[in-house]
């Protein structure tokens, strides 16, 4: 730990100096998974807007063709090479690049991790698109939005094992004592198969004659149960949302089987993740437990004890704006 | 005759049965329209099981029919989204479904590997194969056109068309399998290989009949999940292979081959199908969902082994047509 501070601060110096002696431009490299996948670019639509906002920042978009640690560690030799200020990497493993990522924190790169992180060895912090306990609150949000009189709601899950959802699910019953007119009536699981959560969300709609929501905070079981709403004629009664990707929901909010349901925001997560590479490397903010670093208009994050921060809560997509997304991811 | 008679009698008691258990908790779930319902959500498994029926029948398995169906849904998406008009759609599915079995038939036949060696195999090669195409991306609801989806909802006469097709389809294998020689040389080579040889039967050339015939099935199928469910992905109907081959044990199907019949194997797999919806609805634990399912198997299973003849002369009525 101590070492990792040393190395820190150290390359936080360092870079202070890099900025001052190259004068200008600030070049901060956002490494994805691959090129080509349309969520990285968004995210990198996002970078150029930070880009812009800070004036003196040039984003090098770059990453391997396909989705390998390898790759991308060639990809980072190359940036080391460069002599960028910062990095910041969607990593393809945890382990992996943590020597490259350590080589060129030696070097007095500033690296961070988004998205998919490093382990802690290999990054100054991780950002992470949200955490649970704001995923939690935003599913149960979502649905409580559209009923003002409340009403009968039912979490479709992915399997009886699967953390993320157990932990979003706990976070929600948690928070559900704010939303006192939204009555969680049960909890299905649909094992992520189509057709289990297909038949999961018609037993719903059947034991509970006036469910007004199914809440499903996984890919597989918003899109089932927005056919199986709208196989037995349910739109506008029994509102589907939860966690989903825009390219897969598009047609289900176009229905109305689905008024809104909410996942990361490739854009902001761009966004954030050069504003913070940019003031990490500025000297501005250093990486470490219990920092606040702030990230433009999105606000400001704290790290945590692994110095990983929560950038948001997930963001809404809904008729007015998922037909821009589906073609992002 | 009488003895598989009353294996089926059984199975329509226990079916009955269960039925009663399920409508004492929920009574809606017996009413007319939700068990067409019921029928409807089973039908893939039906259609699934009969392929299965033939290739157990004939001393095989194919654990490649869900990777069949996925891919050849898959494929059925792919060609929508290129403005295939349907029929060429359905026609091309059960093409395909059909070649995909032929593979698995040709190995078996021509290189005499096991089956479950072979299928295991393809099943993991189809899958790979629908990334390969794909590299993961989905195919969703907005991405298919309104016909590609509506037609196995489509209604008619009560009913909608997939049930209608899996009606048909049970009523044609019923009459292949007692009405035709190729019927009769599944029994045969099932039942006694080397009497069938001596009749002969190829036993080769029975067994890739039997894997085409499923892959056909699997492939018509996979258009029917992936249209009824408005999703394709790498993944669907994962772990499927394993609930038709538990709705053929269930149905009676000898699973060393030689015994079974049509009408076990669709009550098999309505067993199952009704198992799957009732659940939902009757409020057990999910956690207790899966060891049920699996009783019912076992159960099943062991019921049809106490039953078991091993006396049975297979090929008396191929005896007196060749």
């Amino acid at each position: 730990m101590k070492l990792l501070k040393t190395l820190m601060t150290g390359a936080a110096a360092l870079s202070l100096m890099a900025t001052t002696a190259s004068a200008e431009e600030m070049r901060i490299a956002l490494v994805v998974k691959a090129l080509g996948i349309g969520f990285f670019e968004a995210a990198n639509k996002g970078a150029q807007e930070a880009a812009e906002e800070l004036g003196d920042v040039e984003i090098i978009y770059t990453g391997p063709t396909d989705t390998t640690a390898e790759g991308q560690i060639e990809v980072i030799n190359s940036l080391i090479a460069q002599r960028v200020d910062a990095i910041a990497i969607s990593a393809n493993d945890t382990d992996a690049l943590v020597p490259t990522l350590k080589k060129a924190m030696d070097r007095g790169i500033t690296v961070i991790s988004w998205d998919s992180g490093v382990a802690p060895e290999g990054r100054q912090m991780q950002l992470n698109p949200s955490s649970s306990p704001l995923i939690g609150n935003m599913i149960i949000k979502l649905a409580a939005d559209h009923l003002p009189d409340g009403g009968d709601v039912a979490v479709l899950s992915a399997t009886t094992t699967s953390t993320n959802q157990n932990v979003w699910i706990e976070e929600m019953n948690k928070v559900a004592g704010d939303y006192p007119n939204v009555n969680v009536v049960a909890t299905v699981y649909g094992d992520d198969l189509a057709d289990k959560s297909y038949r999961e969300a018609q037993g719903l709609m059947q034991t509970y004659p006036d469910l007004k929501a199914i809440i499903a905070p996984t890919s597989v079981g918003i899109v089932a149960a927005a056919q199986a709403v709208t196989d037995a004629g349910k739109i506008g009664e029994v509102n589907v949302t939860g966690l989903g990707l825009p390219s897969e929901m598009a047609g289900h909010v176009e229905s109305g089987a689905s008024e809104s349901f909410a996942i990361w925001n490739p854009i902001d997560l761009g966004y954030s993740a050069t504003m913070i590479a940019y003031h990490l490397a500025k000297g501005d903010a250093t990486a470490e437990p219990g920092a606040t670093i702030p990230i433009g208009r999105m606000g400001e994050v704290t790290l945590d004890e692994n110095s990983e921060a929560a950038m948001a809560d997930p963001f809404v997509y809904d008729a007015s704006n998922v037909e821009e997304f589906s073609s992002i991811f | 005759m009488s003895l598989l008679k009353s294996r089926e009698a059984i199975l329509a008691l226990a079916m009955l049965l269960l039925l009663a258990v399920i409508a004492s908790r929920f009574p809606g779930f017996v009413a007319p329209r939700n068990l067409a319902g019921v029928f409807t959500d089973t039908s893939p498994l039906i259609l699934l099981a009969l392929g299965q029926m033939v290739v157990i029948l004939t001393k095989c398995i194919d654990l490649s029919v869900a990777a069949n169906l996925a891919l050849c849904g898959m494929i059925a998406a792919l060609m929508d989204g290129m403005g295939v008009p349907l029929p060429l759609i359905l026609l091309a599915v059960l093409a395909l479904g059909a070649a995909l079995g032929a593979a698995n038939g040709a190995l078996v036949w021509l290189l005499g590997i096991p089956s479950i060696v072979v299928t295991l195999g393809t099943m993991t090669i189809y899958r790979g194969t629908i990334f390969l195409l794909t590299g993961g991306a989905w195919i969703n609801a907005h991405q298919m056109s309104a016909s590609f989806k509506a037609f196995p909802r489509a209604v008619f006469l009560g009913l909608p068309v997939m049930a209608w097709i899996a009606i048909a389809v049970v009523a044609v294998m019923a009459v292949v399998m007692t009405r035709t020689p190729l019927g009769r040389a599944f029994y045969a080579v099932g039942g006694n290989p080397h009497a069938a040889v001596y009749t002969g039967i190829s036993v080769g050339r029975t067994q890739f009949a039997a894997f085409v015939i499923a892959g056909a099935l699997a492939g018509l199928t996979g258009y029917l999940w992936v249209a009824r469910y408005a999703v394709a992905y790498v993944d669907i109907a994962g772990g499927f292979e394993l609930d038709v081959v538990a709705a053929c044990v269930i149905g009676g199907i000898a699973i060393a081959g030689g015994a079974g019949t049509v009408a076990g194997c669709v009550m098999g797999a309505l067993f199952l199908g009704i198992i799957k919806n009732a659940l939902p609805v009757v409020g057990i634990s999910p956690f207790w969902q899966m060891a049920i399912s699996g009783s019912a198997i076992l159960i099943a299973i062991a019921f049809n082994a106490r039953k078991r003849d091993p006396g049975r002369i297979i090929l008396k009525q191929a005896e007196h047509r060749t």
